[in-house]
């Protein structure tokens, strides 16, 4: 059963307006879904209120501010159920977290005939900084494949098998396909890299503000996302790593903020997460995200995946029906995170957006920062309508009804 | 009209629809391929340009949005006959629409793309198989490469 969140569209100020006088529909949200009043007003409290630099002063508002900061490492980690606050990096997003371990763990530990391991499914973040640091360390990257003409049946788990040799030194892997909308075992995934010493990188962008997360029942050693893909602002993200790991690393970035001692020779460093957040952090971004996590918790994370696998069910069904589409991704019947790609024959995906968008409603058309999956997929680009909690099953109806309308116009 | 009309007139959804000068001419002797690498488009331009220093057999191939295919098939039709520079002008005319959003008084085909100035992200469809046609008269004359990975 989907529960009911219509009351919650009221939280969201940005979706009542109109686009070209229809109402907005958004099925944007993979991009990055729309903020609630709670966010933006904690964003503001901060700046009105709390401003101030932390760590580091002993006034009133900078210990507001460091207490606010700290307050929002600890929300993290218990939103993903981590062990010690300790474990949680602020970063800018998913992709400056991929790049954090890719940049700082590969260069100390990656070495000459080494595997890194990734899927065919990686969104570009999630796979670039893996080539970038393979190639300055001599290692070699290889990929799970994905089975199916449509790549509707997800990672081939006979060839991870295959693939995961004692060379493979860390295996990276997205929880859920921005493209596909596969919901990939991430605890099963974990699991087997075990088994054979790998490290594993868990890509959450477009599972965190959508599906329970708990880093110790997953059993990854790294995770990352992103704020803005969960009802938080833009410019700030997580890196979940296991502490052990975490105080093994030398930073990545350096300069204020991470040194024990500082000589003009040499410095040591603070241990983790200090060590790895150079600089003044993004601490108003870090609050509003705190409240974000609240929020979404307060209507209950099961609740929204449940909501998501609903409205992705829907949409599937109400799409199968239209002649000339093709869905990508898991077929109807099979768990789908709550998005759906698809192509028309006869309209491209830069003329059904811009169609669409002519309807109120937004979508995303292009390669969805996957042009490797693409090309595997034969095709040059997808279309893509990707729900939130605030989505209904009548933003469906009329997207399906948008369509319809697309191809007659398009066709023949 | 609206600004939706505007930008799918009947002109590029024809040319959209019913692409001319699809494929390589087998007389081509140059080519070259251009993209835009944040929509996915790819055009493919193949031409002969003759003796007489004009253009004499003209082609492309590739995929992209209705805008990007009407534009390359009225691209195709207008560059037979033309020299180089005269491609130049007429890709400068079209540049002119696109950025004023006026149909000129003079009109032909080119006039079908006024509606693109609404749509700030598509006037880079309309432009990309120009580009293109404009880099292949470039490239010194020799018998025209299969570009690897491209598709029709």
């Amino acid at each position: 059963m989907s529960a009911d969140f219509s009351a919650a569209r009221a939280d969201f100020p940005a979706l009542h307006q109109t686009v070209h006088r229809k109402p907005l529909i958004y099925l944007d949200n993979a991009a990055t879904t729309h903020k609630p009043r709670v966010v933006i007003d904690a964003l503001t409290r901060f700046y009105e209120r709390d401003n101030s630099n932390v760590h580091r002063g002993l006034h009133a508002l900078s210990m507001r501010a460091t207490d606010s900061y700290e307050a929002a490492r600890a929300r993290a980690a218990a939103f993903l159920n981590a062990a010690d606050p300790a474990e949680i990096i602020f970063t800018r997003g998913t992709t400056e977290s991929v790049n954090l371990v890719a940049q700082s763990w590969c260069a100390q530990n990656l070495r000459p005939g080494d595997v890194v391991l990734a899927t065919e499914m990686e969104h570009h973040s999630n796979l670039v900084p893996w080539q970038v640091a393979a190639r300055r360390a001599g290692a070699r990257l290889r990929f799970v494949p994905i089975a199916g003409d449509d790549a509707e049946h997800g990672l081939d788990l006979d060839a991870l098998d295959r693939l995961l040799t004692p060379q493979v030194k860390l295996f990276a892997f997205t929880h859920i396909s921005n493209t596909l909308g596969t919901i990939n075992p991430a605890a099963e995934l974990c699991a087997r890299a075990r088994k054979v010493g790998a490290l594993t990188v868990v890509d959450a962008a477009q599972s965190a503000g959508h599906e329970p997360l708990d880093v110790r029942a997953m059993g990854c050693d790294f995770l990352a996302f992103s704020g803005h893909k969960m009802a938080g602002p833009t410019g700030i993200g997580v890196l979940y790593g296991r502490r052990a790991l975490l105080d093994a690393l030398d930073p990545w970035q350096t300069g204020g903020g991470i040194v024990a001692n500082v000589t003009y020779e040499g410095a040591t460093w603070k241990p983790s997460p200090e060590r790895h957040e150079a600089g003044t952090p993004n601490i108003a971004d870090a609050v509003a995200l705190h409240a974000a996590m609240d929020y979404l918790d307060a209507l209950g994370r099961p609740a929204l995946a449940a909501h998501d696998h609903a409205l992705a069910a829907q949409a599937t069904a109400a799409l199968a029906d239209i002649p000339g589409l093709r869905i990508i991704g898991p077929r109807p019947g099979s768990p789908r995170a709550g998005l759906v790609s698809f192509a028309l024959t006869d309209a491209h995906a830069h003329d059904v957006v811009t169609f669409a968008d002519q309807d109120g409603i937004a979508l995303r058309g292009g390669h969805h920062c996957n042009q490797p999956l693409m090309r595997k997929l034969g095709l040059p680009s997808t279309v893509r309508a990707s729900f939130y909690l605030y989505n209904t099953e009548a933003d469906i109806t009329a997207l399906a009804t948008s369509l319809r309308r697309i191809q007659k116009f398009f066709g023949g | 009209m609206s600004d939706f009309d505007d930008l799918y007139r009947d002109v590029i959804l024809d040319h959209a629809k019913r692409p001319r000068n699809r494929g390589r001419p087998p007389t081509a002797n140059r080519a070259a391929t251009g993209d835009n690498p944040t929509c996915g488009d790819n055009c493919t331009v193949h031409l002969r340009l003759g003796d007489d220093g004009r253009v004499a057999a003209i082609g492309f191939e590739g995929s992209g949005c209705a805008i990007s295919q009407a534009s390359a098939s009225i691209m195709t039709t207008q560059a037979k006959g033309k020299s180089p520079a005269e491609l130049e002008a007429a890709f400068g005319h079209l540049k002119d629409i696109l950025a004023s959003g006026k149909t000129p008084a003079d009109f032909d085909e080119l006039s079908a793309f006024a509606g693109v100035h609404a749509f700030p992200a598509r006037v880079k469809c309309a432009t990309l198989p120009w580009h293109t046609a404009l880099e292949a008269l470039k490239q010194p004359d020799q018998p025209a490469q299969m570009v690897e990975g491209q598709k029709s």
